[in-house]
Protein backbone atom coordinates (compact mmCIF):
# COMPACT_ATOMS: atom_id res chain seq x y z
CA UNK A 1 0.00 0.00 0.00
CA UNK A 2 3.23 2.42 0.92
CA UNK A 3 3.89 2.15 -2.67
CA UNK A 4 0.11 2.74 -4.33
CA UNK A 5 0.23 5.97 -1.68
CA UNK A 6 4.04 7.24 -3.20
CA UNK A 7 2.83 6.58 -6.57
CA UNK A 8 -0.31 8.60 -5.66
CA UNK A 9 1.27 11.94 -4.45
CA UNK A 10 3.57 11.97 -6.93
CA UNK A 11 1.33 11.61 -10.40
CA UNK A 12 -1.18 14.27 -8.20
CA UNK A 13 1.42 16.27 -8.02
CA UNK A 14 2.53 15.89 -11.75
CA UNK A 15 -1.05 17.50 -12.85
CA UNK A 16 -0.34 20.78 -10.80
CA UNK A 17 3.34 20.85 -12.50
CA UNK A 18 1.76 21.50 -15.78
CA UNK A 19 -1.14 23.99 -16.97
CA UNK A 20 -3.48 20.80 -17.81
CA UNK A 21 -4.92 20.77 -13.87
CA UNK A 22 -5.99 24.19 -14.56
CA UNK A 23 -7.16 23.78 -17.72
CA UNK A 24 -9.13 20.91 -16.76
CA UNK A 25 -10.89 22.40 -13.66
CA UNK A 26 -11.61 25.90 -15.63
CA UNK A 27 -13.55 23.64 -18.69
CA UNK A 28 -14.87 21.55 -16.52
CA UNK A 29 -16.34 24.11 -14.16
CA UNK A 30 -17.48 26.34 -17.01
CA UNK A 31 -18.79 23.95 -19.54
CA UNK A 32 -20.96 22.17 -16.61
CA UNK A 33 -21.76 25.33 -15.43
CA UNK A 34 -22.89 26.56 -19.11
CA UNK A 35 -24.84 23.97 -20.17
CA UNK A 36 -27.17 23.36 -16.99
CA UNK A 37 -28.55 26.89 -17.35
CA UNK A 38 -28.18 26.98 -21.63
CA UNK A 39 -29.37 23.82 -22.54
CA UNK A 40 -30.51 22.53 -19.34
CA UNK A 41 -33.03 25.07 -18.86
CA UNK A 42 -32.23 25.44 -15.01
CA UNK A 43 -34.31 28.31 -14.38
CA UNK A 44 -37.50 27.57 -16.61
CA UNK A 45 -37.97 24.44 -15.64
CA UNK A 46 -38.95 26.03 -11.77
CA UNK A 47 -37.64 22.87 -10.24
CA UNK A 48 -35.46 22.90 -7.66
CA UNK A 49 -33.47 20.25 -8.21
CA UNK A 50 -29.80 19.64 -10.21
CA UNK A 51 -31.21 17.30 -12.77
CA UNK A 52 -29.67 19.35 -15.13
CA UNK A 53 -26.74 19.86 -14.39
CA UNK A 54 -26.21 16.00 -13.57
CA UNK A 55 -27.50 14.88 -16.99
CA UNK A 56 -24.87 16.29 -18.83
CA UNK A 57 -21.88 14.82 -16.76
CA UNK A 58 -21.74 11.89 -19.25
CA UNK A 59 -21.33 13.44 -22.06
CA UNK A 60 -18.60 16.38 -20.68
CA UNK A 61 -16.71 13.04 -18.97
CA UNK A 62 -16.70 11.64 -22.16
CA UNK A 63 -14.55 14.07 -24.02
CA UNK A 64 -12.54 15.24 -20.87
CA UNK A 65 -11.20 12.20 -18.68
CA UNK A 66 -9.73 10.50 -22.11
CA UNK A 67 -7.82 13.74 -22.08
CA UNK A 68 -7.26 13.53 -18.25
CA UNK A 69 -6.38 9.61 -18.63
CA UNK A 70 -4.43 9.83 -22.47
CA UNK A 71 -0.68 10.75 -20.71
CA UNK A 72 -1.04 8.05 -17.99
CA UNK A 73 0.92 5.38 -19.39
CA UNK A 74 1.45 6.56 -23.38
CA UNK A 75 3.15 9.53 -21.87
CA UNK A 76 5.19 6.92 -20.21
CA UNK A 77 6.04 5.10 -22.23
CA UNK A 78 7.37 7.84 -25.01
CA UNK A 79 9.84 9.48 -22.60
CA UNK A 80 11.41 6.07 -21.40
CA UNK A 81 10.55 6.54 -17.57
CA UNK A 82 8.39 3.28 -17.64
CA UNK A 83 12.32 1.60 -18.08
CA UNK A 84 12.69 3.75 -14.42
CA UNK A 85 9.51 3.31 -12.93
CA UNK A 86 9.35 -0.86 -13.65
CA UNK A 87 12.90 -1.68 -12.23
CA UNK A 88 12.40 0.28 -9.08
CA UNK A 89 11.02 -2.36 -6.44
CA UNK A 90 7.00 -1.88 -7.09
CA UNK A 91 4.66 -4.14 -8.26
CA UNK A 92 2.86 -3.50 -11.72
CA UNK A 93 -0.42 -3.02 -9.94
CA UNK A 94 0.72 -0.95 -7.20
CA UNK A 95 1.56 1.58 -10.14
CA UNK A 96 -1.22 1.15 -11.99
CA UNK A 97 -3.62 1.16 -8.98
CA UNK A 98 -1.83 4.63 -7.83
CA UNK A 99 -1.89 6.26 -11.49
CA UNK A 100 -5.89 5.68 -10.96
CA UNK A 101 -6.44 6.88 -7.58
CA UNK A 102 -4.52 9.44 -8.44
CA UNK A 103 -6.83 10.70 -11.70
CA UNK A 104 -9.41 9.82 -9.55
CA UNK A 105 -8.28 11.72 -6.70
CA UNK A 106 -8.08 14.97 -9.57
CA UNK A 107 -11.78 14.69 -10.47
CA UNK A 108 -13.37 14.40 -7.57
CA UNK A 109 -11.70 17.53 -6.46
CA UNK A 110 -12.89 19.07 -9.73
CA UNK A 111 -16.68 17.85 -9.17
CA UNK A 112 -16.17 19.17 -5.62
CA UNK A 113 -15.51 22.92 -6.92
CA UNK A 114 -18.87 22.87 -8.45
CA UNK A 115 -20.47 23.18 -5.21
CA UNK A 116 -21.51 26.88 -5.99
CA UNK A 117 -24.39 25.28 -7.35
CA UNK A 118 -25.36 23.32 -4.93
CA UNK A 119 -25.10 26.29 -2.99
CA UNK A 120 -27.64 28.30 -5.57
CA UNK A 121 -30.29 25.66 -5.60
CA UNK A 122 -31.21 25.20 -1.88
CA UNK A 123 -30.82 28.91 -2.23
CA UNK A 124 -34.05 29.04 -4.76
CA UNK A 125 -35.87 26.30 -3.12
CA UNK A 126 -35.71 23.50 -1.27
CA UNK A 127 -34.17 20.39 -3.38
CA UNK A 128 -33.86 16.99 -2.10
CA UNK A 129 -30.72 17.22 -1.11
CA UNK A 130 -30.14 13.22 -0.60
CA UNK A 131 -30.98 13.15 -4.50
CA UNK A 132 -28.08 15.29 -5.12
CA UNK A 133 -25.90 13.82 -2.82
CA UNK A 134 -26.48 10.40 -4.73
CA UNK A 135 -25.76 12.46 -7.67
CA UNK A 136 -22.57 13.48 -6.91
CA UNK A 137 -21.40 10.05 -6.05
CA UNK A 138 -23.17 8.69 -8.94
CA UNK A 139 -21.23 11.11 -10.91
CA UNK A 140 -17.82 10.35 -9.14
CA UNK A 141 -18.31 6.81 -10.34
CA UNK A 142 -18.97 7.35 -13.32
CA UNK A 143 -15.53 9.36 -14.26
CA UNK A 144 -13.94 6.60 -11.82
CA UNK A 145 -15.53 3.54 -14.18
CA UNK A 146 -14.21 6.38 -17.49
CA UNK A 147 -10.81 6.54 -15.80
CA UNK A 148 -10.08 3.08 -15.34
CA UNK A 149 -11.33 2.64 -19.39
CA UNK A 150 -9.02 5.26 -20.00
CA UNK A 151 -6.11 3.57 -18.08
CA UNK A 152 -6.36 0.64 -20.45
CA UNK A 153 -6.49 2.38 -23.43
CA UNK A 154 -3.45 4.40 -22.54
CA UNK A 155 -1.69 1.05 -21.79
CA UNK A 156 -2.23 -0.20 -25.05
CA UNK A 157 -0.50 2.70 -26.87
CA UNK A 158 2.98 4.68 -26.98
CA UNK A 159 0.83 7.85 -28.91
CA UNK A 160 -0.93 9.62 -26.68
CA UNK A 161 -3.62 11.08 -29.36
CA UNK A 162 -4.10 7.29 -30.11
CA UNK A 163 -5.15 6.64 -26.18
CA UNK A 164 -7.18 9.98 -26.32
CA UNK A 165 -9.47 8.20 -29.24
CA UNK A 166 -9.30 5.06 -27.96
CA UNK A 167 -10.44 6.19 -24.47
CA UNK A 168 -13.46 8.18 -26.15
CA UNK A 169 -14.38 5.32 -28.56
CA UNK A 170 -14.99 2.92 -25.80
CA UNK A 171 -16.22 5.11 -23.37
CA UNK A 172 -18.74 5.97 -25.60
CA UNK A 173 -19.85 2.39 -26.53
CA UNK A 174 -19.78 0.99 -22.95
CA UNK A 175 -22.23 4.81 -21.92
CA UNK A 176 -24.76 3.85 -24.86
CA UNK A 177 -24.66 0.03 -24.60
CA UNK A 178 -28.14 -0.13 -23.37
CA UNK A 179 -29.36 1.98 -26.45
CA UNK A 180 -30.41 0.95 -30.08
CA UNK A 181 -26.81 2.85 -31.38
CA UNK A 182 -25.30 -0.36 -29.51
CA UNK A 183 -27.55 -2.52 -29.37
CA UNK A 184 -28.60 -2.75 -33.40
CA UNK A 185 -24.88 -3.97 -33.61
CA UNK A 186 -26.31 -6.85 -32.25
CA UNK A 187 -29.93 -7.48 -33.14
CA UNK A 188 -30.79 -10.39 -35.79
CA UNK A 189 -27.42 -12.58 -35.14
CA UNK A 190 -26.88 -12.48 -31.77
CA UNK A 191 -29.05 -14.70 -29.09
CA UNK A 192 -31.47 -12.28 -26.95
CA UNK A 193 -29.36 -13.01 -23.48
CA UNK A 194 -26.17 -11.51 -24.83
CA UNK A 195 -28.50 -8.44 -26.30
CA UNK A 196 -29.59 -8.60 -22.78
CA UNK A 197 -25.90 -8.83 -21.07
CA UNK A 198 -24.79 -5.88 -23.71
CA UNK A 199 -27.37 -3.84 -22.71
CA UNK A 200 -26.75 -4.27 -18.72
CA UNK A 201 -23.55 -2.99 -18.93
CA UNK A 202 -24.61 0.57 -19.92
CA UNK A 203 -23.10 3.00 -17.71
CA UNK A 204 -25.31 5.45 -18.67
CA UNK A 205 -28.52 3.23 -17.25
CA UNK A 206 -26.56 2.94 -14.42
CA UNK A 207 -25.59 6.66 -13.70
CA UNK A 208 -29.15 7.33 -14.73
CA UNK A 209 -30.93 4.89 -11.90
CA UNK A 210 -28.19 6.46 -8.63
CA UNK A 211 -29.44 10.39 -10.32
CA UNK A 212 -32.74 9.41 -9.78
CA UNK A 213 -31.62 9.25 -6.05
CA UNK A 214 -31.70 5.38 -5.57
CA UNK A 215 -28.32 4.27 -4.42
CA UNK A 216 -28.28 0.28 -5.33
CA UNK A 217 -25.71 -1.82 -4.49
CA UNK A 218 -26.19 -3.55 -7.87
CA UNK A 219 -25.11 -0.17 -9.43
CA UNK A 220 -22.41 0.77 -7.22
CA UNK A 221 -21.10 -2.88 -7.13
CA UNK A 222 -21.22 -2.41 -11.28
CA UNK A 223 -18.97 0.71 -11.14
CA UNK A 224 -16.79 -1.30 -8.57
CA UNK A 225 -16.49 -4.45 -11.36
CA UNK A 226 -15.75 -2.28 -14.39
CA UNK A 227 -13.37 -0.37 -12.47
CA UNK A 228 -11.80 -3.84 -11.18
CA UNK A 229 -12.24 -5.24 -14.51
CA UNK A 230 -10.51 -2.39 -16.83
CA UNK A 231 -7.62 -1.57 -13.99
CA UNK A 232 -6.60 -5.43 -14.25
CA UNK A 233 -6.64 -5.36 -17.71
CA UNK A 234 -3.97 -2.46 -17.59
CA UNK A 235 -1.97 -4.43 -15.33
CA UNK A 236 -1.99 -7.20 -18.04
CA UNK A 237 -1.16 -4.76 -20.75
CA UNK A 238 1.57 -3.16 -19.16
CA UNK A 239 2.72 -6.31 -17.49
CA UNK A 240 2.67 -7.76 -21.44
CA UNK A 241 4.61 -5.17 -22.98
CA UNK A 242 6.37 -2.61 -21.08
CA UNK A 243 9.43 -2.62 -23.31
CA UNK A 244 7.42 -1.93 -26.54
CA UNK B 1 27.81 -11.63 -7.66
CA UNK B 2 25.58 -11.01 -11.22
CA UNK B 3 25.17 -14.78 -12.96
CA UNK B 4 23.92 -15.32 -16.56
CA UNK B 5 23.22 -18.87 -17.84
CA UNK B 6 22.44 -19.48 -21.67
CA UNK B 7 20.28 -16.16 -21.57
CA UNK B 8 18.47 -15.49 -24.61
CA UNK B 9 16.27 -12.83 -25.76
CA UNK B 10 14.71 -13.45 -28.98
CA UNK B 11 11.96 -11.27 -30.97
CA UNK B 12 9.67 -11.72 -34.18
CA UNK B 13 12.65 -10.60 -36.42
CA UNK B 14 15.94 -10.74 -34.97
CA UNK B 15 17.43 -12.50 -32.09
CA UNK B 16 18.77 -9.77 -29.82
CA UNK B 17 21.02 -11.43 -27.48
CA UNK B 18 21.60 -15.14 -27.75
CA UNK B 19 23.07 -18.05 -25.40
CA UNK B 20 25.18 -15.22 -23.35
CA UNK B 21 26.92 -16.77 -19.86
CA UNK B 22 28.78 -15.03 -17.33
CA UNK B 23 29.40 -13.87 -13.87
CA UNK B 24 30.52 -11.06 -12.18
CA UNK B 25 31.74 -10.77 -8.72
CA UNK B 26 32.19 -8.03 -5.80
CA UNK B 27 35.48 -5.87 -6.75
CA UNK B 28 35.03 -6.19 -10.42
CA UNK B 29 33.54 -3.34 -12.78
CA UNK B 30 32.75 -5.19 -16.05
CA UNK B 31 32.70 -2.97 -19.13
CA UNK B 32 30.15 -3.74 -21.55
CA UNK B 33 31.03 -2.98 -25.30
CA UNK B 34 30.03 -3.45 -29.00
CA UNK B 35 29.16 -1.85 -31.96
CA UNK B 36 25.44 -0.56 -31.74
CA UNK B 37 22.62 -3.11 -32.12
CA UNK B 38 25.01 -5.62 -30.61
CA UNK B 39 22.89 -6.43 -27.56
CA UNK B 40 24.18 -4.69 -24.77
CA UNK B 41 20.79 -2.96 -23.73
CA UNK B 42 18.70 -5.68 -24.28
CA UNK B 43 20.57 -7.50 -21.83
CA UNK B 44 21.13 -5.20 -19.14
CA UNK B 45 17.41 -4.37 -19.38
CA UNK B 46 16.93 -8.35 -18.82
CA UNK B 47 18.98 -8.16 -15.52
CA UNK B 48 16.97 -4.79 -14.15
CA UNK B 49 13.82 -7.03 -14.68
CA UNK B 50 12.05 -4.63 -17.51
CA UNK B 51 12.04 -7.33 -20.29
CA UNK B 52 11.81 -10.97 -19.92
CA UNK B 53 13.93 -13.19 -21.18
CA UNK B 54 13.13 -15.79 -23.90
CA UNK B 55 14.76 -18.71 -22.24
CA UNK B 56 18.10 -18.66 -19.97
CA UNK B 57 18.54 -17.48 -16.26
CA UNK B 58 19.95 -14.44 -14.72
CA UNK B 59 20.42 -13.86 -10.70
CA UNK B 60 21.73 -10.89 -8.92
CA UNK B 61 23.34 -11.30 -5.30
CA UNK B 62 21.29 -14.87 -5.48
CA UNK B 63 17.73 -13.55 -6.11
CA UNK B 64 16.68 -15.06 -9.80
CA UNK B 65 15.40 -11.99 -12.17
CA UNK B 66 12.19 -13.57 -13.02
CA UNK B 67 11.29 -15.61 -9.86
CA UNK B 68 12.22 -13.38 -7.11
CA UNK B 69 11.92 -10.20 -9.36
CA UNK B 70 11.92 -7.72 -6.57
CA UNK B 71 14.50 -8.67 -4.08
CA UNK B 72 16.65 -8.55 -7.25
CA UNK B 73 15.89 -5.39 -7.75
CA UNK B 74 16.20 -4.03 -4.57
CA UNK B 75 20.09 -5.21 -4.53
CA UNK B 76 20.52 -3.24 -8.02
CA UNK B 77 21.17 0.29 -8.67
CA UNK B 78 19.60 0.39 -12.55
CA UNK B 79 20.52 3.40 -14.73
CA UNK B 80 18.42 3.15 -17.95
CA UNK B 81 20.08 3.95 -21.45
CA UNK B 82 19.45 7.85 -21.85
CA UNK B 83 18.73 8.03 -18.38
CA UNK B 84 15.12 8.60 -18.62
CA UNK B 85 13.08 10.39 -15.64
CA UNK B 86 10.45 12.46 -15.03
CA UNK B 87 10.48 15.76 -16.52
CA UNK B 88 8.23 18.05 -14.77
CA UNK B 89 9.46 17.11 -11.68
CA UNK B 90 12.10 18.74 -9.41
CA UNK B 91 15.30 17.44 -8.80
CA UNK B 92 14.39 17.34 -5.37
CA UNK B 93 11.23 15.90 -5.29
CA UNK B 94 12.32 12.91 -7.48
CA UNK B 95 15.38 12.34 -5.68
CA UNK B 96 12.84 11.54 -2.57
CA UNK B 97 10.48 9.58 -4.73
CA UNK B 98 13.15 7.26 -5.23
CA UNK B 99 14.40 7.59 -1.87
CA UNK B 100 10.95 6.33 -0.63
CA UNK B 101 10.26 3.81 -3.10
CA UNK B 102 13.80 2.40 -1.97
CA UNK B 103 12.50 2.11 1.62
CA UNK B 104 15.00 3.94 3.18
CA UNK B 105 14.14 5.13 6.64
CA UNK B 106 14.36 8.62 7.58
CA UNK B 107 17.73 9.02 9.25
CA UNK B 108 19.46 6.81 6.22
CA UNK B 109 17.54 9.01 3.89
CA UNK B 110 18.58 12.05 5.15
CA UNK B 111 22.36 10.89 4.99
CA UNK B 112 21.62 9.32 1.28
CA UNK B 113 20.20 12.08 -0.31
CA UNK B 114 23.28 14.68 1.33
CA UNK B 115 25.72 11.99 -0.22
CA UNK B 116 24.37 11.70 -3.72
CA UNK B 117 23.72 15.66 -4.04
CA UNK B 118 27.14 16.25 -2.66
CA UNK B 119 28.71 13.17 -5.06
CA UNK B 120 26.94 14.65 -7.91
CA UNK B 121 27.34 17.91 -7.49
CA UNK B 122 23.30 18.38 -7.65
CA UNK B 123 23.23 21.11 -4.92
CA UNK B 124 22.82 23.82 -6.98
CA UNK B 125 20.13 22.23 -8.99
CA UNK B 126 18.03 20.69 -6.54
CA UNK B 127 14.82 23.38 -7.03
CA UNK B 128 14.73 23.28 -11.46
CA UNK B 129 12.79 20.75 -13.37
CA UNK B 130 14.51 17.74 -14.69
CA UNK B 131 13.51 18.65 -18.47
CA UNK B 132 15.17 22.26 -17.90
CA UNK B 133 18.38 20.40 -17.22
CA UNK B 134 21.64 20.01 -19.50
CA UNK B 135 22.23 16.54 -20.60
CA UNK B 136 25.12 16.00 -18.16
CA UNK B 137 23.11 17.17 -15.01
CA UNK B 138 20.12 14.62 -16.47
CA UNK B 139 22.57 12.00 -16.59
CA UNK B 140 24.25 12.49 -13.30
CA UNK B 141 20.42 12.83 -11.91
CA UNK B 142 20.10 9.36 -13.26
CA UNK B 143 23.33 8.04 -11.74
CA UNK B 144 21.81 10.19 -8.17
CA UNK B 145 18.86 8.00 -8.29
CA UNK B 146 21.02 4.50 -9.14
CA UNK B 147 23.60 4.92 -6.56
CA UNK B 148 20.41 6.08 -3.63
CA UNK B 149 20.09 3.16 -1.30
CA UNK B 150 23.75 2.18 -1.25
CA UNK B 151 23.01 -1.06 -3.71
CA UNK B 152 25.46 -4.03 -3.66
CA UNK B 153 25.02 -4.33 -7.75
CA UNK B 154 24.70 -1.54 -10.15
CA UNK B 155 24.52 -1.74 -13.73
CA UNK B 156 24.83 2.14 -15.54
CA UNK B 157 23.78 1.48 -19.35
CA UNK B 158 26.50 4.82 -20.75
CA UNK B 159 27.35 6.62 -17.34
CA UNK B 160 29.09 8.98 -19.09
CA UNK B 161 27.04 9.60 -21.94
CA UNK B 162 26.70 13.57 -23.05
CA UNK B 163 29.13 14.51 -19.68
CA UNK B 164 32.05 17.04 -20.25
CA UNK B 165 35.91 15.96 -20.06
CA UNK B 166 35.76 17.05 -15.92
CA UNK B 167 32.21 15.17 -15.40
CA UNK B 168 33.50 12.03 -17.34
CA UNK B 169 36.66 12.43 -14.68
CA UNK B 170 34.19 12.78 -11.78
CA UNK B 171 31.80 9.90 -12.48
CA UNK B 172 34.67 7.51 -13.14
CA UNK B 173 36.10 8.71 -9.92
CA UNK B 174 33.19 7.89 -8.30
CA UNK B 175 32.77 4.55 -10.03
CA UNK B 176 36.04 3.67 -8.66
CA UNK B 177 35.18 4.44 -5.65
CA UNK B 178 32.78 2.07 -5.47
CA UNK B 179 34.02 -0.77 -7.16
CA UNK B 180 35.98 -1.82 -4.51
CA UNK B 181 32.82 -3.83 -2.63
CA UNK B 182 30.17 -3.38 -5.28
CA UNK B 183 29.68 -5.80 -8.86
CA UNK B 184 29.37 -3.00 -11.19
CA UNK B 185 28.42 -3.29 -15.26
CA UNK B 186 28.64 -0.64 -17.46
CA UNK B 187 28.42 -0.30 -21.14
CA UNK B 188 30.58 2.51 -23.16
CA UNK B 189 31.66 3.36 -26.46
CA UNK B 190 34.45 5.10 -24.91
CA UNK B 191 37.46 2.45 -24.98
CA UNK B 192 39.17 4.98 -22.91
CA UNK B 193 36.62 4.53 -20.31
CA UNK B 194 37.24 0.85 -20.16
CA UNK B 195 41.35 1.30 -19.19
CA UNK B 196 40.08 4.26 -16.78
CA UNK B 197 37.40 2.07 -14.81
CA UNK B 198 37.18 -1.79 -16.01
CA UNK B 199 38.94 -4.67 -14.44
CA UNK B 200 37.36 -6.63 -17.34
CA UNK B 201 35.89 -6.15 -20.51
CA UNK B 202 33.26 -8.53 -22.44
CA UNK B 203 32.97 -7.82 -26.24
CA UNK B 204 29.53 -8.84 -27.94
CA UNK B 205 28.61 -8.81 -31.61
CA UNK B 206 25.26 -9.65 -32.59
CA UNK B 207 24.10 -10.71 -29.11
CA UNK B 208 27.10 -13.60 -28.78
CA UNK B 209 30.43 -12.75 -26.46
CA UNK B 210 33.50 -12.47 -28.84
CA UNK B 211 36.11 -11.49 -25.98
CA UNK B 212 36.22 -11.45 -22.00
CA UNK B 213 39.19 -10.73 -20.49
CA UNK B 214 40.86 -7.76 -19.16
CA UNK B 215 41.59 -4.75 -21.08
CA UNK B 216 45.35 -5.37 -20.36
CA UNK B 217 44.63 -8.93 -21.81
CA UNK B 218 42.56 -7.70 -24.90
CA UNK B 219 45.14 -4.74 -25.62
CA UNK B 220 47.85 -7.54 -26.54
CA UNK B 221 45.46 -9.13 -29.17
CA UNK B 222 45.99 -5.82 -31.04
CA UNK B 223 48.70 -5.38 -34.27
CA UNK B 224 50.05 -2.74 -32.06
CA UNK B 225 50.80 -4.73 -28.99
CA UNK B 226 54.77 -4.23 -28.15
CA UNK B 227 54.77 -2.13 -31.35
CA UNK B 228 57.51 0.43 -31.28
CA UNK B 229 56.71 4.42 -32.17
CA UNK B 230 59.65 6.75 -32.74
CA UNK B 231 59.04 10.51 -34.06
CA UNK B 232 61.86 12.62 -35.39
CA UNK B 233 63.22 15.82 -35.05
CA UNK B 234 62.56 16.72 -38.64
CA UNK B 235 61.10 14.76 -41.87
CA UNK B 236 64.26 14.67 -43.96
CA UNK B 237 65.54 11.28 -42.99
CA UNK B 238 62.18 9.60 -42.32
CA UNK B 239 62.61 7.91 -45.40
CA UNK B 240 65.78 6.63 -44.85
CA UNK B 241 65.08 5.25 -41.66
CA UNK B 242 62.10 3.65 -42.40
CA UNK B 243 63.92 1.75 -44.69
CA UNK B 244 66.75 1.13 -42.24
CA UNK B 245 63.39 -0.51 -39.63
CA UNK B 246 62.06 -2.40 -41.98
CA UNK B 247 64.67 -4.23 -42.69
CA UNK B 248 65.30 -5.49 -39.14
CA UNK B 249 64.27 -9.59 -38.79
CA UNK B 250 61.57 -9.03 -36.23
CA UNK B 251 59.97 -6.51 -37.66
CA UNK B 252 56.83 -6.96 -40.03
CA UNK B 253 55.77 -4.08 -40.91
CA UNK B 254 56.05 -0.67 -40.58
CA UNK B 255 53.46 2.31 -40.72
CA UNK B 256 54.34 6.26 -41.53
CA UNK B 257 53.05 9.19 -40.53
CA UNK B 258 54.31 12.34 -42.60
CA UNK B 259 53.12 15.04 -40.82
CA UNK B 260 54.37 14.21 -37.68
CA UNK B 261 57.45 12.44 -38.79
CA UNK B 262 56.48 9.27 -37.11
CA UNK B 263 57.44 5.80 -37.64
CA UNK B 264 55.24 3.28 -36.44
CA UNK B 265 57.15 -0.64 -36.33
CA UNK B 266 55.51 -3.30 -35.68
CA UNK B 267 56.62 -6.54 -34.46
CA UNK B 268 56.67 -10.37 -35.67
CA UNK B 269 54.22 -12.62 -33.39
CA UNK B 270 56.29 -12.66 -30.00
CA UNK B 271 58.93 -10.39 -30.84
CA UNK B 272 60.54 -7.34 -29.01
CA UNK B 273 61.89 -5.16 -31.11
CA UNK B 274 62.26 -2.48 -29.21
CA UNK B 275 66.08 -2.84 -28.15
CA UNK B 276 66.73 -3.02 -31.28
CA UNK B 277 65.52 -0.08 -32.69
CA UNK B 278 66.54 2.11 -30.45
CA UNK B 279 69.87 0.84 -30.91
CA UNK B 280 69.50 1.84 -34.69
CA UNK B 281 68.65 5.35 -33.67
CA UNK B 282 71.88 5.44 -31.58
CA UNK B 283 74.20 3.67 -34.45
CA UNK B 284 72.58 6.29 -36.74
CA UNK B 285 72.68 9.51 -34.22
CA UNK B 286 69.47 10.40 -34.75
CA UNK B 287 67.67 13.36 -33.24
CA UNK B 288 64.42 11.69 -31.79
CA UNK B 289 61.46 13.71 -30.26
CA UNK B 290 60.36 10.62 -28.73
CA UNK B 291 60.25 6.82 -28.29
CA UNK B 292 58.14 4.73 -26.80
CA UNK B 293 56.88 0.62 -26.84
CA UNK B 294 53.17 0.57 -27.22
CA UNK B 295 50.72 -1.79 -25.16
CA UNK B 296 48.53 -2.53 -27.76
CA UNK B 297 45.09 -0.32 -28.92
CA UNK B 298 41.79 -1.59 -27.61
CA UNK B 299 39.81 0.12 -30.69
CA UNK B 300 41.41 -1.82 -33.17
CA UNK B 301 40.88 -4.85 -31.26
CA UNK B 302 37.12 -3.79 -30.64
CA UNK B 303 37.55 -3.26 -34.68
CA UNK B 304 39.20 -6.39 -35.75
CA UNK B 305 36.86 -8.37 -33.22
CA UNK B 306 33.41 -6.91 -34.10
CA UNK B 307 33.14 -6.29 -37.65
Amino acid sequence: MRNVALILRREFASYFATPLAYVFILIFLVLSNAFTFYVGDFYQRGQADLRPFFMFHPWLYLFLIPALTMKLWAEERKSGSIELLMTLPVKVWEAVVGKFLAAWLFTAIALALTFPIWITVNYLGSPDNGVIFASYLGSLLLAGGFLAIGSCMSALTRNQVVAFILGVVACFVLLLAGYPLVLDAFQGWAPQTLINAVASLSLLTHFQSITRGVLEARDVLYFAMLIGFFLFTTVVAIDLRKAD
Amino acid sequence: MIKTEHLCKRYPALTAVADLSFEVRPGEVLGFLGPNGAGKTTTMRMLAGFITPTSGHASICGHDIESETLAARQCLGYLPEGAPSYGEMRVSSFLDFVAELRRLDRSRKRARLDYVIERLQLASVLDQTIETLSKGFRRRVGLAQAIMHDPPALILDEPTDGLDPNQKHEVRALINEMAREKIIIISTHILEEVDAVCTRAIIIARGRIVADDTPLQLATRSRYHNAVSLQLESREKLEAVRAAVAALAQVAAVEVSEREARLTALPRAGAQILQEISELTRRQGLQLKELHLEAGRLDEVFRTITT
